[in-house]
């Protein structure tokens, strides 16, 4: 069948409904796997919906992860050459083989699970804190936000005092109405801090990760301070802003699903799969993630000229009936599937297992904390993130009987 | 049921150690795969495939042989 193609229309992000994904994911799903993307710079390219094609495209090496040349679906390419050393998110083989080869045996399973007794801590002791300042509360400035930051601070070695300023950075960043001028600026304030804070780990070294990285001796050549202030950045970035949706938008979603929140409360055991599952009906990473053909590939007898840009969207992925049943209800006992919030291919999240860690310890340690735990708000006044790169809430007031 | 691995092709995601982990860990070196039964009891099964399943590099593979 070769009906003719729809002229190329911009990324769907219009929600109807702020727990779903923009409807429009779905017609695409059937009726066009392999649509015609108009992105902001004036360029075309290609946005798969389906969960097969996505899996297919982020584990295919004839799509390149270099983002020189890749167009961006909701803003222009703020790309420059100084945002590429140690970025590993934006290498292809052989180069990105060599540092996450550097950098995944400190994000294991196993050693992810000793830093369990040190999280329980954080989070209680943020528990402590809202409970003892009382009802309401915002969520988002009181737990979700500085769990996974100081966490990444304590495995990275960054000063957590300096908080205010890395968060407010990423910030700017991850914003789409951002101009080019101020999301470099924001970008060279984080480059310039993590620069300095490297030299110093180079003077003073401790036992953190920066410091393990500037020692490590089996990368041949070893790593520039530059490769180090871009992997630092990555890291910091990642590992604070990306848990931190999880934690407060996984709240609201629980809060919105009794339910599904009252089998949490009775079966915390049944943490892994909730935690999955949530992740896969969040899908924060909302607008997906894009690659470059290296050459022309046909995908449903569509052909994708090399060159191109290919959006692979995870949030209509992960609502794929053809994969899950019944995708747009949640459902923490799932059985364990294929969702890709963390991607997929050989850039499938370095920090997986952490954020898992701390998901599984912080969900049920708040709710055990407050059994009373509700909206402070009616559900509408939530403030969605739908201006940002990772979807959640920018505030979550809630209350309970004390 | 037996199991082999294309380690090459291994970037420590984790996703097997964390659905079968009898049957797979991670080298505390590189972080990479490490195959511990090459050939799962019965019970075993199903989460292998789903560790194969779940990899994002299909690294795991797994081959039905005529053994009970």
């Amino acid at each position: 069948m070769s009906a003719p193609l729809a002229p190329a229309a911009p990324l769907p992000t219009h929600r109807t409904c702020p727990l779903d994904p923009p409807p429009e994911y779905q017609r695409l799903r059937e009726e066009q796997p392999v649509a015609p993307l108009a992105f902001p710079d004036g360029t075309v390219g290609w946005l798969l919906t389906r969960h097969e094609d996505v899996r297919a495209v982020l584990a295919d090496d004839r799509f390149s992860s270099a983002r020189e040349n890749a167009s961006s679906p909701v803003r222009r390419n703020l790309f420059r050459p100084e945002d590429r050393p140690g970025m590993l998110l934006n290498m292809d083989p052989p180069e990105h083989t060599r540092y996450r080869g550097m950098l995944t045996r400190y994000f294991t399973v196993r050693r992810m699970r000793a830093l369990a007794p040190r999280i329980e801590r954080i989070v209680a002791d943020h528990l402590d804190a809202m409970e003892a300042a009382g009802p309401p509360t915002d969520l988002v400035p009181a737990f979700a936000r500085p769990i996974p930051s100081l966490v990444i601070c304590e495995l990275l070695g960054v000063p957590y005092a300096d908080r205010e300023k890395f968060q407010r950075w990423t910030a700017t960043m991850l914003r789409l109405d951002v101009s080019e001028d101020e999301a470099w600026r924001a970008r060279e304030a984080l480059r310039t801090y993590m620069r300095d804070l490297v030299a110093d780990k180079r003077e003073h070294p401790d036992d953190a990760l920066l410091s393990t990285l500037i020692r490590a001796q089996d990368p041949d050549p070893a790593l520039t301070d530059q490769e180090l202030t871009g992997m630092g950045r990555l890291l910091l970035i990642a590992g604070h802003e990306t848990t931190a949706n999880m934690l407060a938008l996984g709240t609201y979603a629980l809060l919105s699903h009794p339910d599904q929140l009252r089998s949490l409360r009775e079966h915390p055991e049944g943490v892994g799969r909730a935690v999955e599952e949530l992740l896969r009906y969040l899908t924060i990473v909302q607008f997906g993630t894009v690659r470059v053909a290296r050459e022309d590939v046909q995908i449903h007898g569509v052909r994708i000229r090399a060159g191109q840009t290919v959006v692979a969207s995870l949030p209509a992925a992960n609502r794929d009936p053809g994969q899950f049943t019944e995708p747009d209800r949640l459902d923490l006992t799932r059985e364990p599937s294929q969702h890709v919030s963390f991607g997929h291919g050989i850039h499938q999240c370095l920090g997986q297992q952490l954020a898992r860690v701390e998901m599984q310890i912080a969900f049920p340690a708040l709710l055990r904390r407050f059994p009373t735990l509700r909206l402070a708000v009616p559900p509408e006044q939530v403030p969605m993130r739908d201006d940002m790169f990772v979807y959640g809430v920018h505030a979550l007031p809630l209350s309970w009987d004390r | 049921m037996k199991i082999r691995i294309d380690h090459d092709r291994c970037r420590g995601a984790g996703q097997c150690t964390l659905t079968a982990p009898e049957l797979f860990d991670q080298s505390d070196d590189d972080g990479t795969v490490v195959l511990l039964n090459e050939q799962p009891p019965p019970e075993l099964q199903a989460r292998a495939r789903l560790a194969a399943s779940l990899c994002p590099n299909s690294v795991i593979h797994i081959a039905d042989t005529s053994d009970p």
